[in-house]
């Protein structure tokens, strides 16, 4: 990966000499091994500290609302589709972002990776192909880093940006999977089972809104969760308040989610939030065949209607 | 602790839009039509206004079945509410059932302002329907 970080740095560098834009958004070394963190680059003599490794896991996309400047942001796949997405719902205006698009192998899960490693401690990581070749102290260990990525990126089917204004490296081949197949499989579970492991699943929630806050599109002035007046939701981790935190938000995302799973990497207590979202998007994917973040002229679903939408669900229609 | 016997009743919130289903039930009533005295009705002004909240809320305050009924499609007073309210609950039934909801809590309908016969046709189905699940447990709020 140091061809793209020189070819990152390179374009970051012209665009703030050229002064096209006023801040690159990217990613930085982080402070401890496979963290890379976001970073702001408003300086062409500051581009160095950019990089890009299989850590570059944040959806950058999130910073990009409320702002005035021109901003030139760096983007996978995913990214790419949230910037998208925030296009057409006008949190921020086409010229005035530069995306820099990077075609994405999947990102590496850290945890996965610790976890394998059975709690020797990392000190270096380094990146060649395929391969995580681990350093420690007193051991060496090589991954194969396509056996640790994300779940979110194990079923990605958009891994090359759908937009970009200037392409960082070579196209990827996207993924051959069945979608949603894993949708498909729990959805083949009895109603009890599906609600069995839910109930698990939010029990663990300790509602922090880390989930939220890390969401390229959760970005409402005041959000339901902290809406009084009226106050739909008890602020308690009692079991329906979380289960209904969860449903309400995983339904504010139906026909926006862009399933970059910064949800579920945010979320501390490991909370299964994608389970919701990718329901979701099977559903309006098979109603309305739509699918978030892919272009910018096709109008939300839940924004239009057809005359002849189904309607199985009524009762006598 | 509602105690599950052969004469339980259940309760049903029903929204139903004030130009169409509401009349609908006026008229089952000026009718004199009889249906099971299970549902307590909220006027809302069209289908498309109800915020899933609603729904939820009802749920979680420990109703036994939601009922929404709307104008038909193409005959909603505000042109294209229900058009709207269609897309929004389908997707909102099926995440709820998704996570094990029964089927048949949530129901929808159209029933126009002439049907007050349909009006207790529905009233009655979901009421048998939402008796056969019996007393609500899932999404309600557990007292302290």
């Amino acid at each position: 990966m140091p061809e793209l970080t020189n070819k990152i740095r390179e374009v970051a560098r012209d665009l703030l000499q050229q002064k096209k834009v006023d801040l690159v958004i990217g990613f930085a070394r982080g402070t401890t091994p496979m963290c890379s963190t976001p970073c702001f680059v408003r300086q062409d003599g500051e581009v160095n500290g950019l990089i890009w490794d299989s850590f570059c896991e944040n959806n950058l996309a999130k910073y990009l609302v409320k702002r005035s400047d021109k901003i030139a942001i760096i983007a996978k796949g995913c990214d790419a589709r949230a910037v998208v997405e925030l296009i057409k719902e006008n949190q921020i205006s086409r010229d005035q972002v530069v995306i820099i698009g990077v075609p994405c192998q999947g990102m590496v899960d850290r945890g996965m990776v610790r976890s394998a490693l059975e709690g020797n401690e990392i000190q270096e990581v380094e990146e060649k192909d395929d391969r995580l070749i681990i350093k420690g102290k007193n051991f060496e260990k090589v991954l194969n880093r396509n056996e640790f990525l994300h779940p979110s990126c194990k079923v990605c089917t958009h891994r090359n940006p759908v937009i970009y204004d200037i392409l960082v490296g070579d196209t990827v081949k996207e993924l051959d999977t069945e979608p949603y197949l894993d949708v498909a499989e729990f959805e083949a579970l009895t109603p009890e089972e599906r609600e069995e492991y839910f109930s698990k699943e939010f029990a663990k929630c300790i509602r922090c809104y880390a989930c939220r806050n890390a969401c390229p599109l959760c970005y409402c002035q005041e959000c339901f969760v902290d809406c009084s007046k009226p106050q739909w939701i008890g602020k308690t981790t009692e079991a329906s308040d979380t289960a209904i935190f969860h449903i309400m938000r995983a339904f504010h995302l139906a026909g926006r989610c862009v399933e970059c799973g910064a949800c579920e990497r945010a979320c501390p207590m490991g909370v299964d939030i994608r389970k919701l979202n990718r329901k979701l998007t099977k559903d309006v994917k098979e109603r309305f065949d739509y699918e978030a973040g892919l272009n910018l002229e096709e109008v939300a679903p839940l924004s239009t209607f057809k005359p002849d939408d189904a309607e199985e669900f009524i009762l006598h229609p | 602790m509602i105690v599950e016997s052969k004469d339980w009743k259940p309760k049903i919130v029903a929204f139903l839009c004030n130009w169409c289903s509401y009349a609908g039930a006026d008229l089952a009533g000026t009718s004199r039509i009889q249906y099971p005295p299970t549902v307590r009705v909220i006027r809302v002004p069209c289908s498309g206004r109800i915020n899933p909240f609603f729904i939820l809320a009802s749920l979680q305050h420990g109703v036994d079945g939601v009922l929404i009924s709307g104008c038909h499609p193409g005959e909603c007073h505000y042109l294209t509410g229900n058009y709207s309210a269609r897309r929004k609950f389908v997707l909102l039934k099926s995440l709820l059932e998704h996570t094990g909801l029964e089927e048949g809590r949530i129901q929808f309908s159209w029933v126009s302002a002439s049907e007050g016969v349909k009006f207790a046709k529905v009233i009655a189905e979901v009421t048998e329907k939402v008796k056969a699940l019996g007393p609500a447990k899932k999404l309600v709020k557990s007292k302290t």
